[in-house]
Order: structure tokens, then sequence, then C-alpha cells
């Protein structure tokens, strides 16, 4: 008996369970009451209707004023998914210059978080392996690798964008800033405890520097080097939402700010949750990449 | 003229317990020779092993291989790893097509599989070209280790207690494999190790070291049980438990202060002491001619 519950109960049906759950919570904290005019003069009912709050249907009864209900409070599930219905199906339209297409939103964003990032990966591994080859080198440039670390990459954005003078790189550095730090230094790492058993065979075969690199250091150390990107993905993927928010560049962090500043709080709600998708895919690509490339010991 | 001697050497490394040293005064291998060093573990053998590898070098000294100075690690001596050093992220063939391929650059790709190919099979591990190092146990990782040494076919092939990490069962059957594919090819072989019967069965030559700090090699063994040998034959062989005894003697009692002769005539300038056991004989040779009751 108890086996026969266990198998039925996939992790996938208990997840559809919870989401339910949390749809018909979200939907019942979120319903408004229907207007009701008992007890409000006539006077009041017109202050109201000038107001906006009410509008008077075809028969003569007031009914709240659907515009007004939208900025009114948290809109519920069946808001949003109204308005990602209009915004998927618009999501290849490009109706302005500021206004393009859902598709287009998660296209810059995902471009503008790849150029970033594999920019910053390609520079932290170089760095980072020249760093873990040699301590020296190492110790000498620790201390400013712990101090540049731990700063936001938003932090660096004023600055960026006073010196790029083009918001489109500036998000593209911020990207780059917030990808940088933990990879360069687990690389560094990585290289370092490279068991040296390894180095010394391609000592002993007299194999060519970049033989070296590419045979042995690059993927011995591509456990940790996988580690240290996992790390700068993380941190990269939050840090392009704001700059694009503060940048003005279009993006699904854009998206979330533009819906803000339009009191849409349905396109606010659709905007997070087209992040969240936008992170689910780098994540799982990034995911499949990381795979190839590592070992067990 | 040796083929491979190790002159005047010494090695002065931090140790967990002060500074010590290692002191070789003076050592001659001649080709084709098997020789063994024993010592307990510390004592600086490995430091010795690497020395001649090219990957340490020493404070003084220095190792003249057919005539040429080593000045750092080559094709020409090929180490055996304690710990295997099998890359993990490539195939058992890789292995040791990335040794084959850098011993002979200008072969193309065809006479390389070949040759890593005959080298898999004389390790009997044909089958398993495609495993990842993960995938085998440690015996069969110690034989892509060995079929990777002996596949560049260096002058000298560096064994660094190869079998340390293997259970004793299939240690003997691994070290049976040894000695065959050392008869078929007669390398020159330098090996550290501790354990006595792999010494007895595999070298021509057994060094002994005293402990650290102050290493040196105190006595040289010679083992003239006759070849082919194997675990089965050997322990019927008379000699056998004289030079086992010996080694143990050594190691347990006198490895701590040097010789195995307590006069001390030798002072710490000299040499090592040359025993031979020969059949018939009661003692040890050499501890006669020290004077040794």
């Amino acid at each position: 008996m108890t086996m026969g519950i266990k198998q039925t109960q996939h992790p996938f049906f208990i997840s559809v369970f919870f989401l339910g759950i949390f749809l018909f919570v979200w939907h019942v904290a979120t319903i408004s009451p229907p207007f009701d005019p008992t007890g409000k003069t006539e006077e009041e009912l017109l202050v109201m209707e000038f107001n906006g709050d009410i509008v008077q249907t075809g028969d003569g009864r007031y009914v709240w004023n659907p515009e007004k209900e939208k900025v009114k409070g948290v809109p519920g599930p069946m808001t949003v998914l109204e308005k990602a219905w209009i915004e998927l199906n618009e999501a290849f339209v490009i109706k302005g210059t500021n206004d393009h297409g859902i598709a287009f939103l998660v296209g810059y964003t995902v471009s503008r978080f790849s150029v970033g990032f594999l920019a910053a990966s390609g520079v932290a591994i170089l760095v980072g392996i020249i760093l873990g080859l040699n301590r020296m080198l190492f110790r000498a440039l620790n201390p400013f690798i712990q101090i540049l670390k731990p700063i936001s990459p938003l932090a660096w954005m004023p600055l960026l964008l006073y010196t790029v003078k083009d918001p489109k790189w500036t998000a593209i550095l911020v990207v780059f800033m917030a990808a940088i730090w933990p990879t360069l230094a687990t690389t560094a790492f990585g290289v370092n405890s490279l068991r040296k058993e390894y180095l010394q065979v391609a000592a002993i075969l007299q194999l060519s520097w970049f033989k070296r690199l590419y045979k042995v250091i690059l993927p011995g150390a591509a456990p940790t080097i996988v580690n240290g990107l996992r790390i700068s993905f993380g941190s990269a993927l939050v840090a392009v939402v704001p700059a694009e928010m503060l940048l003005g560049e279009l993006g699904v962090g854009y998206l979330s700010w533009i819906e803000w500043n339009n009191l849409d709080i349905a396109g606010v709600i659709f905007a997070i949750l087209v992040v969240g998708t936008v992170g689910v895919l780098l994540d799982s690509g990034f995911n499949k990449l990381a795979g190839l490339v590592t070992y067990r010991e | 003229m040796s083929f491979l001697s190790i002159d005047h050497l010494s090695k002065d490394f931090p140790s967990h317990s002060g500074n010590g040293n290692v002191r070789i005064f003076e050592d001659k291998i001649n080709k084709g020779e098997f020789v063994t060093v024993i010592g307990h573990s510390g004592c600086g053998k490995s430091t010795l092993l690497n020395i001649i590898a090219g990957l340490e070098t020493p404070t003084e000294g220095g190792v003249i291989l057919n005539g040429q100075e080593v000045t750092g690690p080559g094709l020409d001596r090929m180490v055996v790893f304690q710990s295997f050093a099998l890359m993990p992220w490539m195939t058992v063939f890789e292995n040791v097509a990335l040794a084959v391929r850098s011993a002979y650059p200008a072969w193309n790709p065809q006479e390389i599989k070949a040759h890593v190919q005959k080298y898999i099979t004389l390790v009997g591990l044909q089958g398993a070209e495609t495993k990842k190092p993960t995938a085998l146990s440690g015996c069969m990782k110690q034989r892509v280790g060995l079929a990777r040494a002996f596949s560049i076919e260096p002058k000298v092939l560096l064994l660094d207690e190869p079998f340390a990490q293997i259970d004793a069962l299939t240690r003997g059957v691994i070290q049976e494999e040894l000695v065959q594919m050392w008869n078929a090819t007669r390398n020159t072989v330098f090996m550290v190790t501790h354990d006595v019967d792999e010494a007895i069965l595999l070298s021509d030559r057994i060094m002994l070291m005293t402990n650290g700090p102050s290493a040196r090699i105190a006595e040289i063994v010679g083992v003239t049980i006759p070849r082919p040998r194997s675990r089965e034959t050997i322990i019927g062989n008379e000699q056998y438990y004289k030079i086992r005894n010996h080694i143990i003697h050594f190691l347990v009692r006198h490895a701590s202060h040097g010789q195995a002769d307590e006069s001390g005539d030798h002072t710490k300038q000299s040499g090592p002491v040359e025993i031979h056991f020969r059949d018939q004989a009661t003692k040890p040779v050499g501890a006669a001619l020290c004077g040794r009751p």
C-alpha cells in the first residue's frame, strides 16, 4: 500500500499540486468584491465616477473602473496570465523604438549577458592560469583581487558610464565586472592545486608550453574552473537585470522597469517570470557545457 | 664506464622534523641493470629518484646518464608514479598515446596507434582502451602507467614505489608481469620501494638507505638468485631468506644509525659496503670483510 502511494507520488505531481495551491491562494487574496452602491448618495457616486474609480455600465449600474483596477493592489493570476498572453502574442512585434516584443528583449539580455560573461571568463581563465602557475605573482596580486572581488558590479556603473560613454557597453562591462572575480580566483586556485604529478608527467614528456596548457593544465583544472564559472554565472545574471533597469537598455530588466513606470503591475510580475525563465534557460545551457569538461578523479 | 652514475649527490630539504638531507657518495648503475633502493618512509629515497628524473635539483653533485649530465626531466627517463599519475580526463589509450606522440613526433597516427596498442596489449589491457582511469582498479591503473612508461622506450625507467597502492594479493601478479616486461626489454631500472620481497624478486642489486636526517646508502646487497625469477621459485632458493633476513635486520635495527656493523669503521665520507650472498656461504661476504663476527 505504502509502496503504491510512493510510486504514484512523482515529484512532478507534487510540484503541480503546490503550484495549484499557490495560484489559488493568490487568486483568492487578490479578488476585490464587486462595487456595492448601497448607502452612497448620488453625489458621492458622481464624485467617484468623476475621479475614475467607478464607471456606469449601459444598464445604468456602477462597477469598478477596470482601468483603475489594474493599478489598485496586486493583480491576480488571471490578470497576469492575460498580460502574458498579450505579450507572448506580440513576442516578435516591434511597435516603436522602446517597445520591442518580448522575444527581442530576451534576445538582447541573453546576448548582452553572453558577451560580458564570455569576455570575463576568457580574461579570468587566462589570468587565473598565469597566477596559478606563478605563486609569487599570485601572492603579489592577491591583495588587489581581494579588494576588487567584493565590490558590487553595479558600483562600477557610474564610473564605467562616464568612461565609455555608451550605455550599451556599460551594461556589458557591468556583467563583465560581475563575472570576472569568482572565475579568476577559482582558476588560480585550481591550477595551483593541480596534482603535481600531472605537471611532472608533462615535463618528462617534454610537452610544449601550449600542449601542456591545453592537454594537462586546462583539463586538469577544469572542474575547479567550472565551479568558478558557475559562481560568476550567477552573479552576472543577478547584475544584468538592474544594469538594464538603471541604464534603460532594452532587455528583460528594462521590461520590468518600464512596466513599473506604466504602473502595470501585472506587467512587472510577468517581467519577473521572464527573468526567471531566462535564468533557467541560460543555467541549463551552462550545465550542459559544464558536463562536457568535468571528470571524476 | 657506467651507464648511469650518481656522483657525490647531496640534497638538503626541509622536512617535518627539521632540515634533512640525502647524501649519495657515489653510485654506478650499469646498462640493463635493475637496481632498487629500500628504506623507511621519509628517508629521501623518492627525492633521489626525483633527482635522477630531473624533477628536483640536487644541492651538490649531479647525475650523469650515458655520459651526459642530467639537467632536467626528459623522455629518456620515464617515471612510474606511486599515485599512477594518469590523466583522469583521458582514456587509457589517450594516456599512452600522449606519451608516444611526444616520444615519436615524426610518426603518423597509424604508427602511433599501432605502438600504443602493442603496449596496451603487453600489459593485458586490450579491450579497456576507451575506459577512463576512474573505471579501472588500482592494479589496472598501474598497468597503464607501466604501458605508458615502457611505450616511450626510455633509457632508464624510474619506479617510485609503483605497487604501494595496490593490495597485497594483486601486487604479486603485477610484480611478475613487470619481471616479464623487463625480461623482454632489459631496460635499466631504478626502483624505490619499501617492500623487501618486491626488491628481491625484481632487483640485481638492492641499496639499503639509512633514516634521515642525513640519509645515505649504507649497504648494497647483490641479488644473485638466477633469473628468470618468479614468486613461486624464488622462495625455494636458499639465498632468498638470507637476503631477506639481512635486509629486514638492517631496516629494523640499523637503518637509524647507519651500517649493519657496529664497529663504526665506515666514516660518513665513504661509500656503501657491497654485500654478496653466495651459494653455500653461511654469512655475507661483505660483513666478513668488515670484520663482523
